[in-house]
C-alpha cells in the first residue's frame, strides 16, 4: 500500500499542473476584461492610463508569455497579487482558508455524526415513526436552501430566543487568539483564552449545523439504505447466533460493511466545501473560501479566482487520495495497487 | 441401502431418558401488512445429548424457521408460541438478555452460505475471538490463541496463518470450517446445523460433513442437521423428522425410516432419490408443489398430492400418530401397502406416476 501512495504522490504535481493550466485557460475565455476591475470607470478611455495599467498587471504580454510567467511564481510560492485587495492572493487565501477549514470540519463532524447515527436508527427501526421522523429530517436537511434555513435558524436562535450570536466567527470586542493553526477555536485553546473559546464556539455553532445539516440528509440516506442491505445478510444473523448484543450486531458487524459508500460521500462533500460554501459564509459573514471566489469572480480578479480554483482542486485531490487510503481500512477485501 | 444405513448408526438408536431440547408444539406465525400466515405449524422434537437428528423438508417447509425460531432469532414480526426446553429450560418467552447467554455458548447455529455467513471486513480469527470472548473472560491474546487451536480443530491447515485473514481469502470449503470452529468455540451442548453443505461442492460437502461428524463424536455435541438430501440423512442421522408445510409428518430412527416410511410424503421423497443401476428411467417426483404458505388446503395438507387421499384427508388434519417410538401423522399411517425402499422403481409401480 506504502507504494501505492508513493505513487499517488508523484502524481500530484502533474495533477496540479492540469488544474493550474486549465484554471489559468479559463480566464483567458470569458468575455470580461479584467482591466475594469483595476482601472475605474472614468479612466477607461483614457490611452495612457490604459496601457500603463496593462504594462503594471502584464496584460500587455501574449498569453504563452503570461503563463510561464505565472507558473514561474508558482514555483516560488507567489500566487500573484489581487486586482481587489491588492494584496498578495496567496496571503489572502492564508487568512481565509482556515476559516473555511474550521467551519467545514465542524460541519462534517456535525452532519457526519448525525447522518450515521439517524441512519443506522432509521435502518433499524425501519417503517416506525423514527425512522419517518429521520427521513422527514434528511429530506428538509438535503433540500432546504441554505440561505433559507440559515436565516431562519439565525432569526430563532439568535433574535427571537437570543441563545446563540449573530453572525461572524468572533465577537467584535475580543481579540483574536495568536494565529497558530488559523482555527479560532483551536488558537484560543493554545492561548488558554476560554472566553474566546467559548465565543468562537458559539459562533461557529449555527453555519456549522447548517452546512452540516445537507451533509447528514444524503449521508443518512445512504448509510440507512446500506444498512437495510447489510442486516439481511446471513453474517449478521451469524453475529446473533453467536450471542452478540444487539448494539454489537449493529455498530460492529453491520455499520462497518456500509463504510466504503459512506466514505465517499463523506469525502466527496469535503472537498465540495471548501470553495462551496459560499451560501453559508456570506448569511454567516464568515470571511471564507466561498465568499471570497465569490468576490473574485464578481470583480474578474483572475489572480484570485485562478487561486481559489488551485486551492479547491487540491482539496479534491488530497481528500481523494485520503478516501482511497482509509477504503483499505474500512473493506479488507480493496486492493490498492 | 438399508444395510449400510443400519451399520452406519447401529449403536445410537437407544431412547434417550432425559432430551437436551425437546421441542413440543411450535407454531411461527407472521404478521405482514395486516395479513397473518403460520410458517410453522407444530413441530414436535427431540434431540438427545449425542445424538444427530436431522430435519428433513423441502424449500419453505419451515424447518429453518423452526430452529431459528427455538433460537429466539426470528424477526420481529414473528409470533412463537409452544413450548422449546433446553435441559429442561423453558426458551420461548425467555428475556433477550438470557438467550445471548445461551445462544453460542449452549446451542451454536450454523448457516446454510459459508460466502456470506462470516463477516467480509472481520479477520476470521478475530470472529471466532469474538465468539469466545462473548461468553468466557478471557483477554484477546488468549482468545486469538483458542481460534488457532479452534482453526486446527476443523483441520484448516496452517492455523496461525489463517487466523488473521479475512473470509475472501478462505475457499468455501475452509470459510464453512471456519464457520464450524465458531460455533464449537464455547464447546456448547448442542450444534443445529441449517444446510450446512448446500452451497458446497459434492466433494467438500463430504468434507464438511464428516468435520460435523468426528466434532460431534469429539465433543458429545447434540447435533441437529436441517437438510432437503435425504442422503446427508441417510449418511449422518441418528433419527429423521420430516416436515411438511410447517409439521412435522414423519419422525423415526434412520433405519426405520429409510425400510418402512409410514407417511406418503416420505414414501415419495425417498421414491425420488436418483438410482444409478435404473438411471435410464425418469426420475420420480412427487406431482404438484407444496403449498403456499397462508393458503393451505383443509384437513391434512398433504393430501392435493398424496396417491392414498380419501374423504377424511380432506377434513381432518391427522394429529402426529405414536406408532410405537416412531411417530407419523397420516391417517393410514398403519395401513398404508408395504413399501420397498430398495428401489424407487418398485414405489413407482404402486403410484403408477412414472413414465418409462
Amino acid at each position: 500500500m506504502s507504494r501505492y501512495i508513493l505513487r499517488r504522490l508523484i502524481a500530484m504535481p502533474f495533477l496540479v499542473l492540469g488544474i493550474v493550466t486549465i484554471a489559468f485557460l479559463i480566464t483567458t475565455v470569458t468575455k470580461g476584461d479584467p482591466l475594469t476591475a483595476i482601472v475605474a470607470e472614468q479612466q477607461m478611455s483614457n490611452p495612457e492610463v490604459v496601457a500603463a495599467a496593462k504594462a503594471r498587471w502584464g496584460l500587455d504580454r501574449p498569453l504563452p508569455e503570461r503563463y510561464m510567467i505565472y507558473l514561474g511564481n508558482l514555483l516560488s510560492g507567489d500566487l500573484g497579487t489581487s486586482f481587489i485587495t491588492k494584496r498578495n492572493v496567496g496571503t489572502d487565501i492564508l487568512y481565509r482558508l482556515p476559516a473555511t477549514l474550521e467551519l467545514v470540519f465542524a460541519a462534517m463532524i456535525f452532519g457526519t455524526t448525525l447522518g450515521i447515527v439517524l441512519g443506522v436508527l432509521a435502518a433499524y427501526f425501519r417503517n416506525s415513526l423514527i425512522d419517518h421522523g429521520a427521513r422527514l429530517f434528511a429530506l428538509f436537511g438535503s433540500s432546504l436552501p441554505v440561505f433559507w434555513s440559515g436565516l431562519g435558524l439565525l432569526f430563532i436562535f439568535s433574535v427571537v430566543v437570543n441563545w446563540l450570536p449573530g453572525p461572524g466567527r468572533l465577537d467584535a470586542r475580543l481579540p483574536l487568539p495568536p494565529g497558530v493553526t488559523g482555527f479560532l477555536t483551536i488558537d484560543s485553546l493554545l492561548a488558554g483564552n476560554i472566553t474566546v473559546f467559548k465565543d468562537a464556539l458559539w459562533h461557529l455553532l449555527l453555519p456549522a449545523f447548517v452546512l452540516g445539516w445537507t451533509v447528514s440528509g444524503t449521508i443518512s440516506r445512504l448509510v440507512r439504505a446500506n444498512m437495510l442491505d447489510v442486516m439481511s445478510r446471513e453474517f449478521v444473523l451469524t453475529a446473533r447466533a453467536k450471542g452478540a448484543s444487539e448494539f454489537r450486531v449493529v455498530i460492529v458487524h453491520a455499520l462497518r460493511n456500509t463504510m466504503v459508500p459512506t466514505l465517499t460521500v463523506i469525502g466527496y462533500s469535503f472537498a465540495y466545501l471548501i470553495t462551496g460554501a459560499v451560501l453559508t459564509e456570506t448569511i454567516f459573514s464568515w470571511p471564507g473560501m466561498g465568499s471570497y471566489a465569490v468576490e473574485a469572480a464578481r470583480a474578474l480578479d483572475f489572480p484570485a479566482i485562478i487561486g481559489v480554483t488551485i486551492v479547491g482542486g487540491l482539496a479534491f485531490l488530497v481528500t481523494n487520495l485520503v478516501t482511497d487510503i482509509l477504503y483499505v481500512v474500512a473493506n479488507p477485501r480493496v486492493r490498492l495497487s | 441401502m438399508s444395510a449400510q444405513l443400519s451399520s452406519a448408526r447401529s449403536g445410537a438408536i437407544e431412547k434417550p431418558a432425559d432430551p437436551l431440547l425437546s421441542i413440543r408444539g411450535l407454531r411461527v406465525g407472521f404478521r405482514k401488512a395486516g395479513s397473518q400466515f403460520e410458517a410453522v405449524r407444530g413441530i414436535d422434537l427431540d434431540v438427545a445429548k449425542g445424538e444427530v437428528v436431522g430435519i428433513v423438508g423441502e424449500s419453505g417447509s419451515g424447518k429453518s424457521v423452526g430452529m431459528l425460531a427455538a433460537l429466539g432469532l426470528t424477526s420481529k414480526n414473528a409470533v412463537v408460541t409452544g413450548s422449546v426446553r433446553f435441559k429442561g429450560d423453558e426458551l420461548v418467552g425467555k428475556p433477550a438478555r438470557e438467550m445471548r447467554r445461551i445462544r453460542g455458548a449452549r446451542i451454536a447455529m450454523i448457516f446454510q452460505d459459508p460466502l456470506s455467513s462470516l463477516n467480509p471486513v472481520m479477520t476470521v480469527g478475530a470472529q471466532i475471538a469474538e465468539a469466545v470472548r462473548l461468553h468466557q473472560r478471557l483477554t484477546h491474546r488468549q482468545a486469538m490463541a483458542r481460534a488457532v487451536e479452534l482453526l486446527a480443530l476443523v483441520a484448516i491447515p496452517q492455523p496461525e496463518r489463517r487466523v488473521s485473514q479475512y473470509p475472501h481469502e478462505f475457499s468455501g470449503g475452509m470459510r464453512q470450517r471456519a464457520v464450524i470452529a465458531m460455533a464449537v468455540a464455547n464447546d456448547p451442548d448442542l450444534l443445529i446445523a441449517d444446510e450446512p453443505t448446500t452451497a458446497l461442492d459434492v466433494t467438500v460437502q463430504a468434507q464438511i460433513l464428516s468435520v460435523l461428524r468426528s466434532l460431534q463424536e469429539r465433543l458429545g455435541l447434540g447435533l441437529v442437521l436441517i437438510t432437503h438430501d435425504l442422503g446427508v440423512v441417510a449418511g449422518h442421522a441418528d433419527r429423521v423428522a420430516v416436515v411438511y408445510s410447517g409439521r412435522v409428518v414423519e419422525q423415526a430412527t434412520v433405519s426405520d425410516l429409510f425400510a418402512d416410511p409410514r407417511h406418503p410424503y416420505t414414501r415419495g421423497l425417498i421414491a425420488s432419490i436418483p438410482n444409478l443401476e435404473e438411471s435410464r428411467e425418469r426420475l420420480f417426483s412427487i406431482e404438484g408443489s407444496p403449498p403456499a404458505l397462508g393458503r393451505l388446503p383443509g384437513g391434512c395438507a398433504f393430501h392435493p398430492r398424496c396417491i392414498h387421499t380419501e374423504a377424511r384427508c380432506r377434513e381432518q388434519d391427522p394429529p402426529l400418530l405414536d406408532l410405537g417410538g416412531r411417530f407419523s401423522a397420516c391417517h393410514f399411517a398403519t395401513t398404508l401397502p408395504p413399501f420397498h425402499s430398495a428401489s424407487p422403481a418398485s414405489a413407482s409401480l404402486e403410484t403408477g406416476s412414472i413414465a418409462p
